[in-house]
């Protein structure tokens, strides 16, 4: 029954506290060595269900399988697995050594090998000059590089980040980001990571789960998930700035809104036949065409800007279409002010069409 | 920039000048702003202080200073003037040779029956309720909250309530008299007071920490002993101060619970200082009460800011 090839199988995972269902019927694959990442907004579930993999919290009901063995009633230690958490969490009375060491002493390992694991986790994070100092002595990103050693040294199938770098500054963030990921493809293990933070989720992940009140509201790869989005509260979530959305109706091929309409000629729609329907079109604010890229698009139109916002490399225009708030995203170098008449195209293969009333994709 | 037409020109250019119209004075205020020793604020205050610590000072004034008088000079009535003589009589006296009624050891006979009643209840009644507040605080069970209820409102009962039932309790586990009873029940009502400390102090530890722990594969005990108790050292030294005071200065238990040739130093004072027979010596009496208070004393002093800094960490994040 058990594909070999899937590291963890989450089945029919369920966690209630009372009368608050966080986790209901959750299922879930990850494939041997893939990073996956868990992104919502604060509440969704994401911690609890990590901390459910790691043993940390019990489920109500559901099992969960890492590397085909069932796990569900195993401790945290025996599960094959190595944690790292927001806050470090690193044992404060300890030395950078005997933090790593610590979890290899409880499985009464070997000294020798103890010794052998550590330097080889403190040689690939870089922090063999650490090894002998106290937590209380390191910056920010060097615990959280121990951190990480800890389970590193544990030499697991899976490894298990929750919001490892919400604690450090941007500079420091993005910079570990990218060790992270270097960690993965040296290592080719299996890391399911948690985050709110979208930049992290699609630099990092090779497929995210965004999830929201306890459920996973897509699984796919980034540019499924940026591109395609399945409901309109993914399309909202991923993006910044986010996505518009124009209120109208679909009909024969058709978008129709409040004193315009679009030719959805372009656009794939989900099934072979749509009956018409009131819909939400859902256009980011990158794929407004402006300038000269305006006449490559099918669809043009003219709006006045309301605000400029520069941000060096791109600059954010505000105008209005239907009577919202539209935005667009022009390049660094447009000198565009308060008033202006700007002609953009927009293409509707590149937009997102969702149901008015269900929310799901067109 | 002394030069006044500089300074002119300089409020001419002060845009806080333009927005406001006032004269931009660059040589007004400037840094620290100079506060006067002798404000009406601090004569009020340090007066209050100066007067309450007087107020508080005064007996014990007058204890040292009777202690170390013979009874003639006592006799004078001059109650806060300092001896004449200078004698260490009566605290010899009140150590080693004052009777009870009973016997005529002084206070030393129930100096070692307090340590011997300390020592065991200290240790006992702090590993019991740090164990249990970190159950309490980390291993939550069914029913953990309920039990933690029941175990505070213990604290709130009035001891007397409690007298007579721990009287046949002790006499059936076969405790009654011995100094092993009394280490028992000051182990028992310690307990509220102390596993509230010890869980909130726990629970105010990082979670992360803990779980960490977890996934490193260590168990109850292994996480209580190497993670969580090199932290603690503080709620430590609360606990101690709490227990070692409050055991010392227990009376009732003692009287109940002991026979006479366990008394606590508590009880013995109370026999010497109310012993009918023959005068009333001021002086043993006075150095009595204070050999008695000595070691609470001590134990504030070598640890108040511990002490301090453990209630505080309690009482900030519990």
């Amino acid at each position: 029954m058990l594909v070999p090839n899937h590291s963890v199988r989450i089945r029919d995972l369920t966690l209630t506290y009372g009368a608050i269902t966080v986790l209901r019927d959750l299922n879930l694959d990850i494939h041997d060595g893939e990073f996956l990442v868990l992104l919502g907004s604060s509440g969704c579930g994401k911690s609890t269900l990590l901390n459910c993999i790691a043993g940390l919290l019990e489920p109500t009901d559901g099992q969960i399988f890492i590397k085909g063995r069932n796990v569900t009633w195993l401790e945290p230690s025996e599960r094959g697995i190595g944690m790292v958490f927001q806050s470090y969490a690193l044992y404060p009375q300890m030395t950078v050594r005997g933090n790593l060491s610590f979890g290899l002493k409880n499985a009464r390992m070997a000294q020798a090998e103890i010794e052998a694991r550590v330097a080889k986790a403190a040689r690939i994070l870089q922090i063999e000059p650490l090894l002998d100092r106290k937590p209380a002595a390191l910056s920010g990103g060097q615990r959280q590089r121990v951190a990480i050693g800890r389970a590193l040294v544990r030499d697991v199938d899976v490894f298990l980040f929750d919001e490892p770098l919400s604690n450090l500054d941007a500079k420091l963030r993005a910079d570990l980001r990218v060790e992270i990921k270097r960690l993965h493809q040296d290592l080719d293990n299996t890391m399911i990571y948690v985050t709110h933070d979208q930049v992290e989720a699609m630099t990092l992940a090779d497929r995210i789960a965004i999830m929201r009140s306890g459920k996973v509201m897509q699984l796919g790869t980034p540019d499924e998930i940026y591109n395609r989005p399945q409901s309109k509260y993914v399309a909202d979530f991923i993006g910044s700035p986010s996505m518009n959305f124009l209120d109208g109706h679909y009909e024969r091929g058709t978008f129709r809104a409040e004193g315009f309409q679009i030719d959805m000629a372009g656009y794939q729609l989900g099934a072979p036949q749509v009956a018409d329907r009131p819909a939400i079109l859902g256009i980011r604010p990158e794929h407004v065409a402006t300038g000269a890229l305006v006449n490559a698009a099918p669809i043009k139109g003219e709006v006045t800007v309301d605000l400029v916002e520069p941000m060096g490399a791109d600059t954010l225009v505000w105008a209005q279409v239907a009577g919202k708030p539209f935005r667009i995203r022009m390049d660094g170098q447009a000198r565009v002010v308060r008033g202006d008449r700007l002609t953009i195209g927009i293409d509707p293969s590149k937009a997102s069409m969702f149901d008015a009333k269900t929310e799901e994709r067109l | 920039m002394a030069d006044p037409a500089s300074l002119n020109t300089l409020a001419a250019l002060d845009p806080v000048h333009e927005r406001t119209g006032s004269v931009g004075d660059m040589t007004g205020p400037r840094g620290r702003r100079p506060r006067r020793a002798f404000s009406r604020a601090n004569i009020f205050l340090y007066g209050t202080l100066i007067l309450v610590s007087v107020y508080y000072l005064l007996p014990l004034w007058v204890m040292v200073m009777t202690s170390l008088k013979g009874m003639p000079e006592i006799r004078m009535g001059n109650i806060f003037a300092p001896p004449m003589e200078v004698t260490f009589q009566p605290w010899v006296k009140a150590w080693a040779e004052a009777c009870t009624g009973l016997n005529c050891e002084g206070l030393s006979r129930g100096f070692w029956n307090s340590v011997r009643i300390l020592v065991p209840s200290v240790i006992v009644s702090i590993a019991v309720a740090s164990v249990s507040g970190y159950a309490l605080a980390r291993w939550r069970f069914k029913g953990s909250e309920t039990f933690f209820a029941i175990l505070l409102i213990g604290a709130f009962i009035p001891y007397q309530v409690m007298l007579y039932p721990i009287v046949i309790l002790l006499r059936e586990l076969g405790l009654y008299g011995s100094l092993w009873g009394l280490v028992l029940v000051h182990t028992i009502f310690g307990m509220p007071i102390n596993v509230l400390l010890f869980r909130n102090y726990f629970a105010a530890m990082p979670e992360e920490l803990f779980k960490a722990a977890r996934v490193d594969g260590a168990g109850f005990w292994r996480i209580f002993l190497q993670i969580m108790l090199p932290m603690s050292l503080p709620i430590f030294v609360v606990s101690m101060i709490i227990q070692v005071t409050g055991i010392w200065n227990d009376f009732l238990f003692g009287v109940v619970y002991t026979r006479p040739e366990n008394y606590p130093m508590t009880v013995q004072l109370n026999n010497i200082v109310n012993s009918v027979q023959g005068v009333k010596e001021y002086n043993v009496n006075m150095a009595a009460t204070l050999l008695t208070g000595l070691v609470p004393l001590i134990v504030y002093f070598a640890s108040g800011k511990l002490f301090v800094r453990g209630i505080a960490a309690g009482a900030v994040k519990g």
